[in-house]
């Protein structure tokens, strides 16, 4: 075996489980058994990397929001690494950007972080149940409440 | 985090698979070879692509099978370094915390690596980060299980080929006076990992997720 380019290209974590459950999809409806022997490597590696998959904010994402947040991304001037990180990890915090943009300091100022973190947490589907988490909070509440009358 | 990679493979398809398309029996024997394997200095092997080019088959005297020279595409887990990921931690030990991502374990924050000043809890086998406020040390526990954000500081393969016999035969005579039993447990623990991530969480930022979430 040959390898010819090592680093052809970069995957986000939202291709890969693209990939996965669609592969999984078609080996479950061909339904063919005979031929999956010999592929338990093939069926560990999938469940395990799509149950580390599905539990990132990738697994709400589709291709029109990772282009449009490429898109809005352009003026930021961050490179394709740094991009592929923010669309991964849906940074909340000014902490995490610093981690993920090389020198963020000198090449952002703290209002550039802001309008960054917004951008991301508007293009971004974030996960619904912490988001849902106050108005359910507060539907528990009423919940209670009306128990007590 | 993932890479695609191209590789060049000649492909045997066996004859009880000469009924099926040509393409996906290819796929099948490329994924049953190379799924979650690691392949040298490339990374953790996860499935296949695509399928860029098929080359003319041949069929060699002596066996019924089929030799295709197949280009494709496979995706496979290599972060790059100082790469940012989010694992939860296995254990700890004095070698320092082991990460998992579930499809991959192999990731060492090394104790030099962790949120200074770091100490190893003996007695409950956890580190801790014993974080400096006002009113004095706070001991933050790195318990099993949780989640930890952490960057990738380097990376270790380590070529697991078999080797011949000859170093075999040069370890036996060294211990002439020990019994069968302690040589076979060293081989049992020199069952090294093929590909290890070596990790920092000392930045501001990276550790545990709920020590930043406040």
């Amino acid at each position: 075996m040959e390898v010819k380019n090592a680093n052809a290209a970069m995957l986000s974590n939202y291709e890969v489980f693209k990939l996965l459950t669609d592969l999984k999809e078609q080996r479950k409806d061909s339904g063919r058994n005979k031929h999956s022997v010999g592929q338990q490597n093939l069926n560990t590696i999938m469940y395990e990397t799509l149950k580390y998959l599905s539990n990132t904010s990738c697994s709400r994402q589709n291709p029109e929001i990772v282009k449009e947040f490429l898109t809005t991304m352009m003026p930021h001037k961050l490179t394709k690494a740094e991009k592929l990180q923010l669309l991964n990890h849906r940074p909340q915090t000014a902490v995490e950007i610093q981690l993920m943009v090389e020198e963020s300091e000198e090449r952002l100022t703290e209002e550039q972080i802001e309008e960054l973190i917004q951008t991301v947490a508007d293009v971004l589907p974030g996960d619904p149940e912490q988001e849902n988490s106050a108005p359910a909070d507060a539907e528990m509440d009423e919940a209670s409440e009306q128990g007590y009358c | 985090m993932f890479v695609l990679v191209e590789m060049v493979d000649t492909v045997r398809i066996p004859p009880w698979f000469f009924q099926r398309q040509l393409n996906e029996a290819v796929a099948e024997e490329l994924n049953k070879k190379l799924a979650n394997k690691v392949v040298y200095n490339v990374g953790l092997c996860i499935c296949l692509y695509d399928i860029t080019k098929l080359e003319d088959s041949y069929i060699f005297p002596g066996d019924g099978a089929s030799h295709t020279k197949v280009h494709f595409r496979y995706v496979v887990f290599h972060p790059f370094l100082d790469e940012i990921l989010v694992g939860k931690i296995k254990y700890c030990s004095q070698e320092g915390v082991h990460v998992t991502m579930d499809f991959f374990d192999d990731i060492l924050i090394p104790p030099e690596s962790l949120q200074q000043p770091a100490k190893f809890d003996e007695a409950e086998q956890v580190w801790l980060w014993e974080y400096e406020t006002d009113e004095g040390a706070h001991d933050l526990y790195m318990d099993q299980g949780e989640e930890i954000r952490f960057r990738v500081a380097d990376e270790v393969f380590v070529d697991t080929s078999p080797t011949g016999p000859a170093t075999a035969a040069s370890d036996t005579p060294a211990q002439p006076g020990q019994s069968t039993a302690p040589p076979a447990e060293d081989n049992g623990e020199k069952k090294e990992a093929p590909y290890t991530l070596i990790g920092t969480i000392c930045e501001p930022g990276l550790g545990l997720l709920s020590w930043w979430n406040s």
